[in-house]
């Protein structure tokens, strides 16, 4: 049977094991209304993509640490000195300085407020979120930006406060590791795998 | 950057005036399983060349330079793409560059090609843009347009580009449409108005005569959209011929086609909706500051700019692109419009970064009629007609082709020729589609002056591309 692709690095290089794509037959298409003409080929492709999170690893490894990283400009000479900013920015956008790393999870917990969202009934190819999904875009006291993520229980509304749940059991390492809930859901309501 | 600086608030000058001689474009569709991209292609060259009544081979002696829009290369399965056109047009060895900016890639790549003109680089430039978007199924389709949004902190979201936007529609709908059923309403006009319209457009991929019930009882795709609020996901090409003042009036000499001033301007926004921050709204020519001071009060919640109720990109493109032309209000200045449609909260929230209505007050354009060919309250000629090709949402989204599609169509009316190309019978039958027995001309009378708005989901690039006639420019050395 075979493995799906696995990576780590040593020495600096990927190190790969397993199968990072698989063969599948190409088969004709043809014209039912012409006489079964040939019109074209399908193409069939099954990759693995190698991915580096670079300075934004540290956010995803601590998603399921229970913690949500921010960043933050602390050089002095910025306009923008004190933003912070969640998605985490790696550089700030203004003086592109390196920014520093904050941990953002208690103010999250304090503060967290929708302010918008919807309810997706449809999803592309590979998605793995349930349906309908509900997005929520939500701010923080104190931070500008409005960080994109979905709601995992009760209906959403403008205004309504939520909290932060991670993916502590069997996580992805990926943004899907961070939803929310609303403010005073009990931990047994929780869906499966996740912890406050 | 929330603050500017006099200088990225330029407004940029050309080094000479560039024209619009031509354009062209295929059939558009869901689907052409008997034709390879580069066909669609040749299609559209050899129209552009017709309306010149030129060869394909005498237009092509012309040609200096080529830009191509094609924006993913993942739905052809092909990289370099624009390579494969060049070669089928027989263009070699001639310099070429794709150009790829989303939605508005088409947009992007008249930006390009009208700078190249403008430098002196070339006297004659090639910009065509298409689009395959049916080598997957709607599905993956949909995954592969999600790639378009962050892939580490977005897509993931349910691979699903319409829900990234829907929030922002969610939050328009709320703030500033106040939920009314009068707005939903509103909103469904726009889609049977661009649905209808595209039934007079030969080359349109979704022509349908609906009604607002027909759209408000159309799936759900993310409340307050509805599947027929929504743009298609076409295939097809298009494209236009830019020249300096001497090749264009040798190239026009034998034809209808009145060479046409072009003016291309572009402006930007964050990729992701959640990296933006609160500004000051930049004002257009004819807006003030204090218009703008109690909006948090007149809509409780819509203090915030752009938030994610306003496409900043456009405003600026609109900014950049009225200070270029010498347009001080588009209303009073422009006859014809196309706008980028994707979604129709998003058509209504580009009214007003684009200066049609105020902030707050897009919806307006719709219900005063100013928006239709014939005003429905009136029976008049409606004041500023949109999207007459029937849009993104009537007519077609092969997204490297739009914004190409949209610069025809509008330059089909200052040519007087909208008519001629629309209602030809051979046209309808070579494409075997009906034309309808009720088909009307939406030829707008005296047109001498529009813009072409294109844009890239959630607003991340946008262009404005205006032409005007050269006998009614709005201001001399433009």
């Amino acid at each position: 049977m075979s493995m799906h692709g696995q990576v780590f690095v040593k020495n600096n290089q990927y190190k790969m094991r397993g199968d990072f794509h698989h063969l599948t037959p190409n088969t004709p298409i043809r014209d039912a209304d012409n006489g079964w003409r040939l019109l074209g080929v399908t193409n069939p492709r099954d990759m693995t993509y190698i991915h580096s999170y670079g300075g934004e690893a540290v956010f995803f490894e601590s998603l399921s640490q229970k913690k949500l990283l921010a960043t933050r400009c602390d050089n002095r000479n910025c306009e923008s000195e004190g933003t912070i900013h969640i998605p985490f920015r790696i550089h700030c956008p203004d003086c592109l300085a390196r920014n520093t790393i904050i941990d953002l999870t208690d103010i999250a917990k304090k503060t967290a407020r929708i302010h918008t969202f919807m309810v997706c009934a449809r999803s592309g190819a590979f998605n793995v979120l349930a349906k309908p999904i509900t997005f929520i875009n939500i701010e923080f006291d104190g931070v500008p930006t409005i960080l994109m993520s979905y709601l995992s229980l009760g209906e959403p509304a403008f205004g309504m406060k939520v909290v932060p749940i991670f993916k502590t059991s069997e996580p992805t390492f990926t943004i899907l590791d961070l939803s929310w809930v609303p403010e005073g859901t009990k931990n047994n309501q929780l869906p499966e795998g996740f912890a406050f | 950057m929330i603050t500017f600086s006099k200088q990225q608030l330029k407004i940029p000058r050309l080094q000479r005036p560039v024209y619009l001689v031509t354009a062209g474009q295929s059939k558009f569709d869901r689907a052409f399983p008997d034709k390879r991209t580069e066909e669609l292609c040749i299609d559209a060259f050899v129209m552009a060349a017709s309306l010149l009544d030129i060869s394909p081979a005498d237009l092509k002696r012309s040609i200096h330079t080529c830009y191509y829009g094609h924006f993913a290369d993942h739905f052809g399965d092909q990289l370099l793409g624009e390579s494969v056109i060049h070669d089928r047009l027989g263009l070699d060895p001639l310099g070429n560059v794709g150009v790829k900016t989303g939605g508005a890639t088409g947009g992007s790549t008249i930006w390009e090609g009208v700078k190249a003109v403008a430098s002196g680089y070339s006297d004659c430039v090639l910009v065509m843009g298409w689009e395959r978007m049916d080598e997957v199924p709607t599905d993956e389709g949909n995954f592969l347009i999600s790639c378009a949004a962050d892939k580490d902190w977005e897509s993931p979201l349910g691979h699903i580009y319409t829900g990234y936007y829907a929030v922002m529609a969610q939050r328009y709908w709320q703030i500033f449409g106040r939920s009314e059923d009068s707005f939903r309403k509103t909103l469904a006009a726009i889609a049977v108005k661009h649905h209808g319209y595209a039934r007079f457009n030969p080359f349109a991929h979704s022509p349908m005569k609906i009604t607002v019930d027909d759209v408000l009882n159309s799936p759900v795709v993310a409340y307050p959209l509805h599947a027929l609020d929504c743009c298609l996901m076409s295939v097809g090409a298009a494209c236009t011929i830019l020249c300096d003042e001497e090749t264009a009036f040798r190239l026009t000499k034998n034809s209808k086609n009145k060479p046409l001033r072009i003016w291309a301007a572009a402006g930007s926004h964050t990729l992701r909706p959640a990296d933006r921050r609160h500004m000051d709204i930049p004002l257009l020519p004819h807006e003030t500051a204090d218009q703008y001071k109690d909006l948090g009060e007149r809509f409780p919640g819509g203090e915030r700019y752009p938030g994610f109720t306003g496409f900043l990109a456009a405003r600026m493109a609109a900014y950049y692109g009225y200070g270029m032309a010498g347009i001080t209000d588009p209303m009073e200045d422009l006859d014809v419009l196309e706008l980028h449609d994707a979604f129709t909260i998003s058509d209504v929230q580009t009214y007003e970064d684009i200066g049609l209505r105020p902030y707050g007050y897009g919806r307006d354009y719709v219900e005063s009629g100013d928006c239709y060919h014939t005003n429905p309250h009136t029976g008049q000629p409606g004041r500023l007609p949109s999207n007459l090709s029937g849009g993104l949402i009537g007519c077609m989204h092969a997204v490297g082709a739009t914004g190409i599609m949209q610069t025809l169509e509008v330059a089909t009316h200052i040519w007087n020729r909208w008519e001629e190309i629309h209602g030809d019978e051979k046209t309808w039958k070579d494409f075997n589609r009906e034309k309808p027995d009720d088909w009307t001309s939406l030829q707008v009378r005296g047109a001498r002056r529009g813009m072409a708005i294109s844009h890239a989901g959630v607003g991340s690039h946008v262009t404005a591309t205006i032409l005007m006639d050269p006998d009614h420019l709005m201001k001399k050395d433009a």
